[in-house]
């Protein structure tokens, strides 16, 4: 079936894919456990710095407590819900933009300011219109990535392929039809990047609401830690987080992969 | 022949924040059925804006476009690179221009589909562009142009993008389609050996503005496809009277 240099080519391939997961599980292992040794032995002061083994316990005790699903089913909710509002906002206001270029270019300076603008600072004014609630972590959340969705989406509109757009002239197309036909089909690949983008921002915008107002979640716990001086239940929580936000980034991957096929 | 279009007096300016700038002047030109018309002339002369305004996509000029019948004809328009788009398939991409006009009708897809097969793509129907070599995506972006069919084609620099050895082949290919389906042509090239062995009459253009220097009806001994008409003995002849009206220097 192959040559024999193509087998060997495939079986280099293969050998080096097989040698970097090995060192990724390496450098996790010995990551753990060194801190835990260091934390068993005194070199690091536990009390800060946690240990592997403190986590699990920690996550052991907010799983009796029942607890530990519903704060991470409020974070993924409220990030969800954000990050989907903020693709499909940023979707239609860039398609808007795309198809009044006179409105695009009045509104650009004031969505420059929005976008640049550290929405954190927004934060007490949200509460106090808002109040202190969900509605309020994802209203930050959303602030965060519609504009930087806008901007990047309303770019991509713009500068399509234009030999194409006028092959689709020629067939006296309408407007609708270069938008449907060419420009958002051919721009999939800048929104599943601006899906990617999002999901971080969105994430970070509903763990800097949970901070400020939440009662549940992540950010919520993480607050709740410092206040009481629990580190465990801190380290405990970056860590979920670090988890819930790799996956999250992994699905839209998923994703991308199927929608190419 | 019958006249299908009269150009009388074309005349194009364009604006720009530099100031105008003037693209085409006194163009005049009469089409006739089943002709094949080639524009030659320096490049940035305005020879695309001629043909955008034929197939409607400027509708700023001044002078007249008249055509010999009741209603106005179809124009179909090949474009420089073959511009399939990757997402749709050989079968999908064919159909567009009928999508578009939205006469996409049964009896007019099995019209493409046999184009397709008929010029060697039936095994592609179902492909991606992506698959297809440079000479069978341009024969893909004729046939979607014929798809509609027009009753004149404009080929816009139809063979720019592809590497000499495959222009040669594909002109030869793209020619006998069109003298097969028996349409009319005004194509555009800034390749003058092309231009002589594809063309009935060869229009030379100025520097811009645009204006016509000289027109050629071109009379070759022993006609055949494009290949063949470049050994022709009037060959070289015709090619040194247009490089000298182009005038060009470095």
């Amino acid at each position: 079936m192959y040559s024999m240099n193509q087998a060997l080519y495939l079986k280099k391939i293969r050998r080096e894919k097989k040698i970097i997961s090995i060192i990724q599980l390496f450098i996790f292992i010995m990551f753990i456990a060194i801190w835990e040794v260091l934390a068993r032995f005194n070199f690091i002061n536990s009390f800060l710095f946690s240990s592997p083994s403190m986590v699990i316990k920690t996550l052991v005790s907010l799983h009796n407590s029942n607890d530990l699903y519903q704060h991470i089913f409020i974070t993924i909710y409220e990030t969800v819900i954000s990050f989907s509002l903020a693709t499909i906002i940023g979707l239609i206001i860039a398609s808007l933009f795309w198809w009044n270029n006179f409105i695009a270019k009045i509104v650009e300076p004031y969505l420059t300011i929005l976008n640049s603008l550290p929405k954190v600072a927004l934060g007490p004014i949200i509460i106090i219109w808002v109040g202190a609630n969900s509605n309020s972590i994802i209203l930050m959340a959303l602030l965060i990535s519609t504009f930087i969705t806008i901007i990047n989406l309303h770019d991509s509109f713009t500068n399509y392929d234009e030999i194409k757009i006028k092959l689709l002239k020629s067939f006296q197309a309408s407007k609708v039809d270069i938008f449907f036909k060419a420009i958002l089909r051919g721009s999939l690949p800048n929104i599943i990047s601006a899906l990617k983008i999002n999901v971080s921002l969105s994430l970070i915008g509903v763990i800097m609401g949970e901070l400020l107002v939440s009662q549940k979640g992540i950010g919520y716990l993480i607050m709740y830690g410092s206040q009481v001086f629990n580190l465990n239940l801190i380290i405990t929580s970056i860590i979920l987080l670090g988890l819930i936000s790799y996956i999250m980034y992994y699905l839209i991957c998923y994703i991308e992969k199927k929608i190419v096929q | 022949m019958t006249n299908i279009m009269t150009i009388k007096n074309l005349k194009k300016n364009y604006h720009t924040l530099e100031g105008e700038i003037e693209a085409v002047r006194d163009f005049s030109l009469v089409v006739k059925k089943g002709e094949f018309i080639v524009i030659v002339g320096p490049s940035g002369c305005g020879k695309s804006t001629i043909l955008s305004i034929l197939c409607g996509l400027e509708n700023k000029y001044d002078g007249s476009i008249e055509y010999n019948s009741n209603n106005k004809p179809v124009i179909g328009y090949m474009l420089q690179q073959d511009t399939l788009f990757p997402w749709r398939t050989i079968l999908n991409n064919a159909l567009l221009g009928l999508e578009i006009t939205k006469q996409l009708t049964k009896e007019k897809k099995k019209n493409t589909i046999n184009l397709l097969e008929k010029y060697g793509l039936g095994d592609f129907i179902n492909h991606y562009p992506s698959s297809l070599s440079g000479g069978m995506r341009q024969r893909v972006a004729l046939i979607r142009t014929l798809a509609i069919n027009p009753d004149i084609l404009l080929l816009d620099e139809p063979f720019s993008y592809l590497d000499s050895q495959m222009r040669l082949a594909v002109s030869d290919d793209v020619y006998k389609i069109i003298k097969n389906e028996k349409k009319t042509v005004i194509m555009v090239t800034h390749d003058l050996a092309e231009a002589i062995s594809m063309a009935d009459k060869i229009i030379v253009l100025t520097k811009r503005p645009a204006k016509i220097k000289n027109i050629y009806n071109i009379n070759l001994n022993n006609r055949g496809s494009p290949i063949e008409n470049r050994k022709a003995k009037e060959f070289a002849n015709y090619y040194e009277k247009i490089w000298k009206d182009l005038d060009i220097h470095v």
